[in-house]
């Protein structure tokens, strides 16, 4: 783009440069800042514990430890941008993986077939989780907190109740070893790319397409969308089916590398799916968010614990400092909020008379 | 023939009747003021006529024809839009987003069917239509929640007359704005009028609609008590026929 084309003329058009506004600045360096964190959190580890930390089997555990989190954090990422929130992805998550396992074992849990089926299960299990909450959320109007708290119970509890209890173990050999453990491209973990797909997918979904600029726009002001026509209740149904059917993809992958479901191992997965989102940018109010950053924000909770281990301090500190990371990306937010509701704080060099801005600036250049 | 005539609208809100048997008349390619103290039933009718309130009883004839406003789609559909006081902006989103907003230009072939916009298009209309109105926005692409008032505005009032192909109802677009703004919307008034569209300004400003309207209606206590040239009136004998110190049914 160039900078004309940026600008607007008008009659008492008015000269000045083009500027970034306070707030493109500061999102702009936030999504900056958690990078630079990023960067600072493995310089130090990787000073204090040179032979093991920078290696290739570390970083490998570090992005496979992230990759299932990251799918979960492509659907969080959305329904956090309506304004909304699902709890539940760590019980659909749970829920997935256990009838997508019981249809492979159904199958004879072996070869492509038995897994390709599972997989489809997973996935469409989820995502009928996810149109459920949705439904409740935009047609019932019951709070999405309230929904997705009660499905997350819902979900974990039948997943409990299918069976008995116990922990499902009967996946395909060829899952485990492609995806669960295998690479591509030489070192590069098959999971890692699955993720990498559907964050790069997730995020031209959310910024090149209408389908996420109804998104951003459903979490700006839905009044606003009603009333130029945008159906808010199906955008929202549909956020909440695609963080679901994201939940049902984390759970055939999650078998896959757990080589089993792991019913009583997701009881935080939902929050700290929700941490990384917003330690990334997003904010919990709507309307702003990056997919980028909540991969960013899902990376540090996982690379500190690495590096804590390494370095033979106690992992639980781990818990400590993305609390506090936590408590400073809304901080921040809520800064940013209330600069918006203010209008803007920037002082632009333009002509003023008698208090009032008389014109678009432009210049040709 | 008016474009739209409403006639004899009726809507209560539990034991407050808003409306009591109101009358209006919108002609194309004029500027038509709707006033009246507050609680007359301005802000009622307008939302009745751009579909966002069903009336109790009463008849709406667009272009001759009767019809049934239920929704604002099918007001959009006849080509009337609506500038709320609350502008209904995504404070989120860019000018261009909020000028198209749901009505997104869509890229060619497969691409627009898989959701890809065409934002050069956009871009370029949004140009032309900020262009076209004098409307003062300064950048195309920042949130227009950082914006001023003004700007705001502008953006709103864009948007709407650049989707009205027949009709446009502007509830007090200068409450909030600056005497310069306000002058640019007052001639982004006199542009889109001078285009065919019928203009509907609510206003508490008499200056304002004498400066820049055809014809004044006058609402009070839910009824159309007068109508007047603009050329034929005076202040007073509006906040005279507004406040009921001067009963009258004009022509």
């Amino acid at each position: 783009m160039t900078s004309t084309d940026r600008q607007v003329q008008t009659a008492e058009g008015i000269l000045d440069a083009p500027k970034m506004t306070v707030l493109a600045r500061i999102t702009r360096i936030q999504a900056l800042q958690i990078v630079l964190i990023l960067a600072v959190i493995v310089v130090i580890f990787s000073v204090m514990a040179p032979d093991s930390f920078l290696t290739t089997f570390n970083l490998r555990s570090i992005v496979v430890n992230t990759s299932i989190f990251a799918v979960l954090g492509v659907g969080a990422t959305l329904v956090i941008i309506t304004a909304g929130i699902d709890l539940s992805i760590g019980s659909v998550l749970v829920f997935s993986s256990v009838v997508g396992s019981q249809a492979m074992a159904a199958m004879g849990a072996e070869g492509w077939g038995a897994a390709s089926v599972g997989a489809l299960v997973s996935i469409g299990a989820g995502l009928m989780w996810g149109l459920f909450n949705g439904v409740l959320v935009a047609k019932a109007k019951v709070p999405a907190f309230i929904v997705t708290l009660a499905t997350m119970g819902i979900a974990l509890g039948l997943a409990q109740v299918i069976t008995g209890g116990i922990d499902l173990y009967e996946i395909p050999t060829v899952l485990v070893d492609t995806v669960g453990f295998g690479n591509v491209f030489g070192e590069v973990p098959t999971l890692t790319v699955i993720a990498a797909l559907i964050v790069v997918l997730g995020s031209i979904l959310l910024h090149r397409t209408r389908f996420g600029l109804f998104t951003f726009a459903v979490g700006s002001n839905p009044e606003a969308c009603r009333r130029v026509g945008i159906n808010v209740d199906r955008q929202l149904i549909w956020v909440y089916g695609i963080s679901g059917a994201c939940a049902g993809i984390a759970g055939i992958m999650s078998v896959a590398f757990f080589q089993q479901t792991t019913i009583g191992g997701n009881s935080m997965t939902a929050l700290t799916v929700i941490a990384g989102v917003v330690i990334g940018g997003t904010s919990l109010f709507g309307g702003i968010g990056t997919i980028f950053g909540t991969v960013i924000g899902l990376l540090i909770p996982t690379t500190l614990q690495s590096g804590f281990i390494i370095i033979g301090v106690q992992s639980y500190w781990q818990s400590v400092v993305v609390g506090i990371f936590l408590i400073g990306a809304v901080y921040i937010d809520g800064v940013r909020r209330a600069r918006m509701q203010r209008g803007t704080g920037r002082k632009p060099k333009h002509l003023q008379i008698g208090g009032v801005r008389i014109g678009v600036q432009q210049k040709e250049e | 023939m008016s474009l739209l005539k409403a006639r004899g609208i009726v809507r209560t809100y539990g034991q407050v009747v808003a409306l009591d048997g109101a009358d209006f008349d919108v002609e194309a390619g004029q500027v038509t003021a709707l006033i009246g103290d507050n609680g007359a039933g301005k802000s009622t009718l307008i939302k009745i006529l751009a579909g966002t309130e069903e009336p109790e009883s009463g008849e709406i004839e667009f272009a001759g024809e009767a019809v049934t406003l239920n929704s604002p789609a099918k007001a959009r559909e006849l080509g009337i839009e609506t500038v709320y006081q609350d502008l209904a902006l995504c404070p989120h989103l860019d000018a261009i987003s909020n000028l198209y907003l749901g009505r997104e230009v869509m890229r060619g072939g497969l691409l627009g069917k898989l959701g890809f916009m065409n934002r050069k298009f956009m871009r370029q209309g949004s140009i032309d239509a900020f262009n076209d109105l004098g409307a003062t926005v300064r950048v195309l692409t920042e949130p227009v929640g950082t914006m001023s008032g003004g700007q705001k505005q502008g953006i709103a009032v864009a948007r709407s007359a650049s989707w009205a192909s027949k009709i446009i109802f502007l509830d007090e677009p200068t409450a909030a704005l600056g005497v310069v703004q306000t002058a640019n919307v007052l001639k982004l008034i006199k542009r889109v009028r001078d285009k065919g569209i019928g203009v509907v300004l609510i206003s508490h400003s008499m200056p304002e609609v004498l400066q820049v309207s055809d014809t004044v209606q006058v609402l009070r206590r839910g009824k159309r008590v007068a109508t007047y040239k603009t050329a034929d009136t005076s202040l007073e004998e509006l906040v005279a026929t507004m406040t009921g110190a001067l009963d009258e049914e004009a022509a």
